[in-house]
């Protein structure tokens, strides 16, 4: 794979519901290493986005490409086994389980043990538990949330139910993260930490981000690059700067954030 | 050694273990309900029984090929309902297993119809009930802390979570039933080799609501809390033998006040070892 290829390509991708177009005739590249923003007012079509590259939905026309290979048909387990994590708008924890077991189950992905020797409990189970258990801590560790190891996930509060979520995704060993709305629901303050969190988390990792943001302040100090969705359409692609003059999107945010 | 009484007690509540652990597995930990798990355990007892009575199988193999069969018929069913939602997965649970008892009641020249199966020698004692309980709570219990148990979970608590995470939820679901029905003929094919006589009514509806009422009643989510259920269930009703006509009523009205009053069942979430440990966690801030 050659510097120029694309890490995630969408080609003229299209869903509908009855007769809504969620998304319309929707172009993206995103290049190794981005981090890139996609924004645009509620119901613009930006989660239905994420649930297309990531196979919860499919989509009824168009291409979409990962590292040049076609995923357009790719179901989720999938898409997480390739490489492609996620968060959620609304948080989805494994709320009665604890903030270890949730990235423990991220960690999984890997296997390494066969049933039979689970059932057994032979040594390359034990040693794979332990290395597995020792990786999830290591995440853990990276948002900070070590001391909170044994606690029950439902019980954080919401900005750790946020790093929690971000932490599974990562223990996927993803290429490609994406995330959706991480700023929801915070105040400027928890906005500019999350800012850092996520400065911090791409330059550690060899990963490339996607992420939905309604926050200009985060977008603007984040992104490289960026589109604009309204209704499904896109109204502008290029830097947030370029964007911010584009006239389509001054005037679909009419008096908005922009 | 052990008088009657008490060995078929002992049988009783061991083979009944076997059958709400595999319950406990697909309903508990994968939040998949099955009111045909009965079914399972008659097509256990039917199967292991033939081995012994028509082919002389050694009594283990017996027993292995009826679980073996069990699972088999699950993963077939399975791949045809796995994918329905959740109440429609129960109808179709519920429907196969009334099939399976009519299928028995009508096979008359190979099960012996509703005069039932007879001649089975006896082979479960005491003994062997207990050795396959502990065993089966074993099993049960390093599947549940593996990698695959640790899926299931992530199913209960979030689908479409656990599929973003990498869990192929068809796939687990499906692993979850087989292994419930596994259980289930292990169970079915101990208690033909206890009973020596096996009938179709048995295996018929009752005994499914009785298999899903006990794992409630223990608790979703803890497999020590299943084989409490367990005990609670089959010992009660042989304390108050007078009141036996109203077993079904006592189930009854022990699940309502269960999922009123405690909803995750008596145990909840935790094991019999958590209990202590929260306890020695409290003393040790308490201390500091």
């Amino acid at each position: 794979m050659n510097s120029n290829t694309p890490l995630l390509e969408m080609k003229g991708v299209e869903k509908h519901f009855g007769g809504v177009r969620a998304i319309d005739n929707f172009d993206l590249r995103v290049m190794p290493r981005d981090i890139y923003g996609l924004i645009g007012p509620n119901g613009a079509g930006k989660t239905t986005i994420f649930n297309t590259i990531t196979g919860i939905y499919q989509a009824d026309a168009g291409q979409i490409f990962f590292e040049g290979k076609d995923i357009t048909k790719i179901r989720p387990h999938e898409a997480a086994a390739i490489g492609i994590a996620r968060t959620f708008q609304n948080i989805r924890l494994f709320g009665n389980l604890s903030v270890k077991m949730n990235v423990i189950i991220a960690c999984n992905i890997r296997g390494g043990y066969t049933m039979a020797e689970a059932l057994l409990r032979l040594p390359r189970y034990r040693k794979v538990s332990k290395e597995t258990e020792e990786r999830a801590m290591k995440f853990l560790d990276s948002v900070g949330l070590t001391d909170k190891a044994d606690d029950i996930a439902s019980s954080l509060p919401y900005g750790h139910q946020r790093k929690l979520e971000i932490a599974r995704a990562m223990a996927t060993d993803p290429k490609l993260l994406l995330l959706d709305e991480p700023a929801a629901g915070m105040n400027e303050e928890e906005s500019l930490d999350l800012v850092d969190f996520v400065k911090k988390l791409h330059r550690d990792n060899p990963i490339t981000i996607l992420m939905i943001e309604h926050h200009m302040d985060v977008v603007s100090r984040l992104c490289e690059q960026c589109t604009v969705l309204d209704f499904g359409k896109t109204l502008a692609q290029g830097t947030v700067e370029e964007v911010k003059q584009n006239e389509a999107v001054i005037a679909a945010y009419l008096g908005g954030e922009l | 050694m052990i008088n009657s009484f008490y060995e078929g007690i002992i049988v009783t509540c061991c083979v009944n273990i076997i059958a709400v652990l595999g319950m406990s597995v697909l309903t508990g930990f994968t939040r998949l309900f099955s009111f045909g798990n009965a079914g399972f355990m008659a097509i256990g007892a039917y199967t292991a029984a033939i081995c012994s009575v028509q082919f002389h199988l050694p009594f283990a193999l017996s027993i292995l090929i009826g679980s073996a069969a069990a699972g088999i018929v699950a993963y077939l069913l399975g791949s045809l309902t796995i994918r329905l939602r959740g109440d429609y997965f129960l109808i179709s649970c519920l429907g196969f297993g009334e099939c399976v008892r009519v299928l028995f009641l009508y096979l008359r020249d190979i099960t012996g119809g509703a005069v039932g199966y007879t001649g089975i020698p006896f082979r479960t004692t005491w003994i062997v009930a207990l050795v396959c309980a502990i065993a089966a709570f074993i099993i049960a219990w390093n599947l549940i802390h593996s990698r695959f148990g640790q899926a299931f979970s992530a199913i209960r608590e979030n689908e479409v979570a656990a599929a973003a995470n990498g869990i192929d939820v068809v796939k687990y679901k499906k692993m979850s039933f087989v292994f419930s029905a596994i259980f289930a003929g292990w169970a079915g094919g101990l208690y033909a080799h206890y009973l020596q006589h096996i009938t179709p009514v048995l295996f018929n509806l009752p005994k499914s609501c009785e298999l899903v009422i006990t794992t409630v009643l223990g608790g979703l989510g803890s497999l020590s809390g299943s084989v409490l259920g367990t005990l609670v269930v089959q010992l009660l009703p042989e304390f108050f033998r007078k009141f036996s006509e109203y077993r079904m009523l006592a189930y009854g009205i022990a699940v309502v006040l269960v999922i009123l009053l405690r909803p995750s069942g008596l145990m909840g979430y935790k094991e019999f070892p958590d209990l202590f440990k929260k306890t020695g966690k409290k003393k040790s801030t308490g201390g500091a």
